[in-house]
């Protein structure tokens, strides 16, 4: 962060330096950056659910559904299958039967407890279990199959932390001046696993990915477990995305004389 | 006899210079008119225009630099790392080619930091 702060003032100085030289153009550019996964033999995609665990304040399965969902169906060129998701923790655990038409669980009643990764080995199986995703795809003709876990938990931590802080000289000018301070915090933890199934074969595809994001916050910030799953996902979104199209991110660059 | 021969190392070393601004300056063109057309939105163009830069003279760090601009652009990202680090090698402390390599890192960076489980 420090270092693109100081890219910008570079830049800025630059500019106003170099200006009447004219020997530099700024020109604004968009990098695509080529989908990790060939996805070119599915016209569909279906987001099925995931294993979840961590805080009961959000449901990891649920939300995560929803969220990629609505992201594919703006930025990918695949049809969206639009269905129920899929109680995976129940049909892992042997108390679900496993169809596709199963609805997911009301309520978090009675299911097991998953705190941290080692609770959700377990489970973990069903990923390999290709005629249940055989099944799943036969149903809803032959998609690109997405899932796999997501784990969102609590954590703090106390520590020196550096902040700004503004002060006012005896001739009253305003300054910022860095204080380094203990300070308790506390946020969540986003661990994601994307698995992708070949909704032909009920086989896992080569590309899947682990992803982890972390936000802290001041003790007294009271930031809703939501809010911060939501902000952690912003992080994650746009890799996923990017493991199934094409993405173009945009910026600018330098052309010289 | 050894008259003549300082005149024909004064002649070669006049020649050679002429020759190398020559380069510089057909590059420069290349380059210039390179620029026009991306500012266009012409990147192929000013891809071929900045190839014939670097061929002309290869020791231009700006043809590489917009070289690499370029590539980017065009979503070849490895022979853009390839032209930005050539830029360098022969601008080492050009801070416009760095600044445009680090932005360049970010992104590429970006691309290959997930890992597969």
């Amino acid at each position: 962060m420090t270092g693109r702060l100081n890219l910008k003032l570079l830049s800025g100085a630059l500019a106003i330096g170099l200006a009447g030289c004219a020997s530099f153009y700024e020109i604004p550019i968009e990098t695509p950056i080529a989908a990790k996964l060939d996805v070119s033999a599915f016209q569909r995609v279906f987001i099925a659910g995931f294993i979840s665990g961590g805080t009961d304040d959000v449901d990891g399965n649920l939300e995560t559904v929803r969220l990629l969902r609505s992201q594919l169906r703006m930025k990918s060129s695949l049809r969206v299958v639009d269905a129920d998701v899929l109680p995976l923790l129940d049909v892992a655990s042997g108390r679900t039967e496993a169809g596709p038409n199963t609805p997911a669980r009301e309520a978090n009643a009675e299911a097991p407890e998953i705190k941290n990764e080692k609770d959700l080995q377990p489970y973990e199986h069903i990923f390999a279990d290709a005629d249940y995703w055989k099944r799943i795809g036969e149903e809803y003709q032959n998609p690109l199959i997405v899932t796999g876990t997501v784990l969102f938990t609590p954590h703090s931590q106390s520590g020196m932390v550096q902040r700004e802080r503004e002060v006012i000289d005896p001739l009253g000018r305003r300054r910022v001046e860095p204080v380094r301070e203990y300070m308790e915090r506390k946020g969540f933890i986003l661990n994601m696993k994307l698995i992708f199934i070949d909704g032909r074969s009920g086989a896992q595809m080569q590309g899947g990915e682990t992803l982890r994001e972390e936000r802290l916050y001041n003790q007294n910030d009271n930031t809703p477990a939501l809010s911060s799953y939501f902000e952690l996902m912003d992080e994650i979104v746009p890799r996923f995305l990017n493991t199934l199209s094409t993405q173009k991110v945009r910026g600018s660059r330098v052309l010289i004389k | 006899m050894p008259q003549r021969l300082l005149s024909v190392v004064v002649l070669v070393t006049a020649l050679s210079g002429v020759a190398y601004a020559d380069a510089r300056s057909d590059a420069k063109a290349q380059v210039e008119f390179g620029i026009a057309v991306a500012q266009r939105g012409l990147w192929k163009e000013a891809i071929y225009r900045w190839e014939r830069a670097t061929q002309i003279d290869p020791t231009y760090a700006a043809g590489f630099n917009n070289l690499a601009v370029a590539y980017e652009h065009e979503g070849m990202l490895d022979k853009a790392a390839e032209a930005y680090e050539r830029a360098l090698k022969l601008e080492p402390n050009n801070v416009l080619v760095r600044q445009n390599f680090e932005l360049f890192k970010e992104i590429h960076d970006r691309t290959t930091q997930s890992q597969t489980p």
